[in-house]
């Protein structure tokens, strides 16, 4: 039994509270300026290519020195400044209201202050902007993708979301797995029998892996990505590995693309240099790996063009420069395949769960 | 062998077997052309009067007959004509009174005539006409066209008595038509020609009942044309055989002096030493090789002075300005007069306008006016060739571009405007005509463009200040909310601000 820790980084609380906090004081800054009689302005860190560099200390992409100016003196910054100005009041609204919203309603709320983006992608990006100034993720105000992504496991969570303060919930509940959204990210961890997590890419198997028991066989908690993991469920891997010190392991489809997914949950991506507490820097991809494909001789389809060009650009990638997976990029560029996870199933359903799985676990 | 019959036709004769080329090619375009025809006698007629036009038009159904036949009435306050001249005026064609070497709307003496033929041969109903020449009298007759022998047949004449004076013609004929469909040409031509002779009145009553009125916005007039002697350049062997049979001087030197235009007693001299004639030759004993040699000359000398424009009557830039404003209401109107130029030995001017928005519609092209002698020219337009230097015309270069409402309004004058066809329809490229007609057209564009820039920059200023009045209070409006304070600040200075500060300093 591991009991509740509290680990220093973290507190869904106070994170929180600090967000709501540097909305206010953005709000102040401008205000103050205004009746100073000088047009409102604010410097952020640029996110320009140029200025996201990999650091290899904290293993993640992250912001340079380069900051920005966004003067409402300038004709072409006064637009985008007055929707940040007005996405921090929304958030700041939410916060205090306790509600959440998702990036699409958010783009949809604007039009009844009319307030107007030309399309989500638009408002998407001013709230990333919004991220950048103050330095909090989104999730910290209250305003979350659509995309989400499934938990089950022996885990017993408290939540704090307004109507549910705590309520307690142990995530075996529910057969299907519990949705990763905004309540169960400001869950507190209660205790939990399991020593590991294995986040998986499809859900075929993680309800595989839930009927075969998985779970308990294994001491696992079940994380579904369905594809490339949100951000939220990025960060709850995180979390469980910070504050529960499991290890995680991946396990995705054999090709660049499977590959990716286990790379941002362990490096992060470009998209999120200015956001910290995302990555799970020892998290381990358990496969399928290219050599996986020779070994277990799984039935495998050639490479298109398309992911030959993306094991180019992965090779070339900071992230990719260790041993493994340059190992892998390799193979896969040698043998010209690639596999998915159901091919296991060509030796029996069970096969994945009780021979390569094991087998994947202790090589580490 | 076949025996074959010769005949000879007189010119009506031709004229009837071969309408379509004066313009009468079906209904609709019948109908047309006789009103036009008539119209532009009328004009004719008020101008050599020197009074401002005052035009009255009326179509009307004829009652008692097939539908599609129509009454045609058009009077005028023009000079009237002579009573013996009447009949032949519009029993005969080709005869007229202006094959002179000045600037008319008439010229073949053909158009009159022609509407009064084409009635004649679809109704075979006589026409009538009444004018006075503002003598004690009024003459009203009717009268045919006897076709085969192209000469009036008078069936009725009488002498009313002229108390007050009056002045002018009325001409009164039947003629089938397809009134509905050339309608769109006919508004299209009165409105046009209101354009281009704004000091006149012009009224037109339609079958229907309908009342078109273009009233006159001036009555100022241009200066009228002076007749002209030929130019050395434009004569042919023809014209000169003429001038030697009729001419009172019997030497070269008087003879070049007083029968061709701009020869003074020097250049006299100069040409005929060129052309190796003696001074003292008597002209009437030129022989027919003599007289080709001499026309050759003519050709080739290059000293002689170009063909004054005296004889020419172009509208005017103020007098074209005031019809422009008065017809398409624009924002922005440019203007210009060419100087006189010449094509074998022809004078012309050439005028051009440039028009932009108002009553201007949006066709999703330059819309083009041509006018030839103050007359407009409606069809043949893709031939014309103003239609093809508008066509080639860099526009781009000036800022405008077909989804912009602009006209482009090109005036020729000319004593011989060169026609493609009797139908006065569209302009040959003559490529003197061409770069006149270019030059003129970028002169205009050159101020489009000056007008085009500063609109854009207005706007431009006009959107750069909405964007500040729009986003600069939202601002104030979510960082108070944001910041907890209860009032907004006051943004009113800056707003100003930016209003005086000038544009490259605010978007730096
Ligand atoms: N409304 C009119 N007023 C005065 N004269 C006219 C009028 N209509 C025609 N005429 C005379 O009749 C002549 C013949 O007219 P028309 O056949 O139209 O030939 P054109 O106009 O080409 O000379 C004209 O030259 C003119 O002298
Ligand atoms: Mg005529």
């Amino acid at each position: 039994m591991t009991e509740k820790k509290q680990t220093t980084d973290y507190s869904a609380i106070e994170k929180k509270k600090e967000a709501a906090t540097r909305l206010v004081d953005f709000g102040e800054t401008l205000y103050t300026q205004m009746t100073q009689n000088e047009f409102p302005w604010i410097t952020m860190p640029s996110r320009s290519i140029e200025n996201i560099i990999y650091s290899p200390k904290l293993r993640q992409y992250i912001l340079g020195d380069r900051r920005v100016k966004r003067s409402a003196r300038n004709i072409r910054h006064i637009r985008p400044l007055s929707q940040l100005v007005w996405t921090a009041f929304f958030a700041h609204h939410l916060a205090t209201n306790r509600k959440t919203s998702t990036l699409r309603d958010v783009y949809y709320s604007a039009q009844a202050y009319e307030m107007s983006f030309k399309d989500q992608s638009e408002s998407d990006n001013v709230i990333i902007d919004l991220e950048t100034v103050t330095g909090s993720a989104r999730e910290e105000f209250n305003i979350f993708p659509e995309e989400r992504s499934a938990v089950f496991g022996d885990l017993t969570i408290e939540y704090t979301v307004p109507g549910y303060e705590g309520r307690r919930m142990n995530l075996t509940s529910h057969p299907d797995g519990l949705m990763v959204g905004p309540a169960l990210t400001y869950s507190e961890f209660v205790k939990t029998s399991a020593n590991k997590v294995i986040a998986i890419e499809k859900g075929g198997l993680f309800t595989r892996f839930i009927e075969e028991n998985v779970h308990t066989k294994h001491n696992a908690l079940l994380v579904l990505t369905a594809g490339q993991a949100p951000r939220a469920t990025r960060h709850f891997i995180r979390r469980l590995n910070k504050e529960l010190e499991l290890p995680v392991y991946i396990l995705t489809d054999g090709d660049p693309w499977g590959m990716h997914i286990a790379m941002v949950i362990i490096s992060g991506s470009a998209n999120a240099a200015h956001i910290r507490d995302l990555t799970t820097p020892d998290a381990k991809w358990s496969g399928v790996w290219a050599t996986d494909i020779q070994s277990y001789k799984l039935p495998s389809i050639p490479l298109t063009e398309r992911d030959v060009k993306r094991l180019h650009e992965l090779q070339r990638d900071p992230r990719y420069k260790e041993k493994l997976w340059q190992r892998e990029i390799k193979t896969f560029m040698k043998i010209g395949k690639k596999a998915e996870q159901e091919a296991f199933s060509r030796y029996g359903l069970t096969y994945i769960v009780d021979e390569y799985l094991p087998a994947k676990l202790e090589a580490d | 062998m076949a025996s074959q019959t010769f005949e000879e036709i007189s010119p009506a004769d031709f004229f009837y077997r071969n309408r379509e080329i004066a313009g009468f090619t079906n209904p609709s375009r019948a109908i047309f052309a006789a009103i036009r025809e008539l119209v532009e006698n009328s004009l004719d007629a008020a101008e050599a009067f020197a009074v401002p036009p005052n035009i009255y038009v009326r179509l009307s159904d004829e009652q008692d007959s097939t539908p599609g036949t129509y009454l045609l009435r058009v009077q005028d306050n023009g000079s009237g004509i002579t009573s013996r001249h009447i009949p032949s005026a519009f029993g005969q064609v080709l005869f007229g009174s202006k094959y002179k070497l000045k600037q008319s709307r008439g010229t073949f003496g053909l158009g009159g005539t022609m509407a009064v033929l084409y009635g004649q041969i679809t109704t075979h109903k006589p026409a009538q006409i009444i004018s006075s020449t503002a003598s004690s009298k009024v003459y009203k007759y009717r009268i045919m066209v006897d076709i085969q022998r192209n000469k009036p047949v008078i069936l009725e004449r009488r002498i009313l008595l002229n108390r007050d004076r009056w002045h002018g013609t009325i001409v009164e004929f039947s003629l089938e038509g397809d009134y509905y469909r050339a309608m769109p040409k006919i508004l299209d031509y009165f409105k046009q020609t209101a354009l281009v002779n704004p000091y006149a009145n012009i009224t037109f009553v339609d079958p229907k009942g309908r009342l078109y009125k273009f009233t006159r916005v001036t009555t100022k007039m241009p200066s009228p044309p002076k007749e002209t002697l030929p130019h050395p350049y434009g004569v042919d062997v023809e014209k000169v055989k003429r001038l030697v049979r009729v001419t009172p001087h019997n030497n070269m030197l008087d003879f070049m002096k007083s029968h061709f235009h701009r020869i003074s007693e020097n250049i006299a001299k100069r040409f005929i030493e060129f052309a190796d004639i003696s001074p003292k030759k008597n002209p009437r004993k030129l022989n027919p090789q003599e007289i080709v040699k001499l026309v050759h000359m003519m050709k080739r000398y290059e000293d002689f002075r170009p063909p004054s424009a005296s004889c020419l009557s172009p509208l005017g830039e103020d007098l074209l300005k005031a019809g422009i404003l008065k017809a398409l209401k624009p924002e922005f109107t440019a203007v210009c007069q060419r100087k006189p130029s010449t094509y074998a030995g022809h004078p012309f001017i050439v005028e051009t306008a440039m028009a932009y928005g108002g009553e201007i519609p949006k066709r999703g092209d330059f819309i083009l006016y041509r006018f030839a002698n103050r007359i407009p020219l409606l069809y043949d337009e893709a031939s014309d060739v103003s239609f093809r230097v508008v066509k080639s015309f860099n526009w781009r270069r000036y800022k405008a571009s077909q989804d912009m409402p602009i006209a482009v309004l090109v005036h020729i004058c000319s004593t011989k405007i060169p026609y493609k066809t009797v139908g006065k329809e569209f302009i040959a490229d003559r490529p003197e005509i061409k770069r006149e007609v270019l030059n003129g057209i970028r002169d205009v564009a050159r101020r489009l463009k000056r007008f085009l820039s500063k609109r854009e920059h207005v706007a431009k200023e006009k959107r750069r200040l909405n964007i500040f009045s729009k986003y600069l209070p939202k601002i104030a409006k979510f960082t108070t909310e944001l910041a907890g304070r209860e009032e907004e600040p006051d943004i009113e200075k800056l707003l100003l601000s930016v209003r005086k500060v000038d544009r490259k300093k605010t978007d730096d």
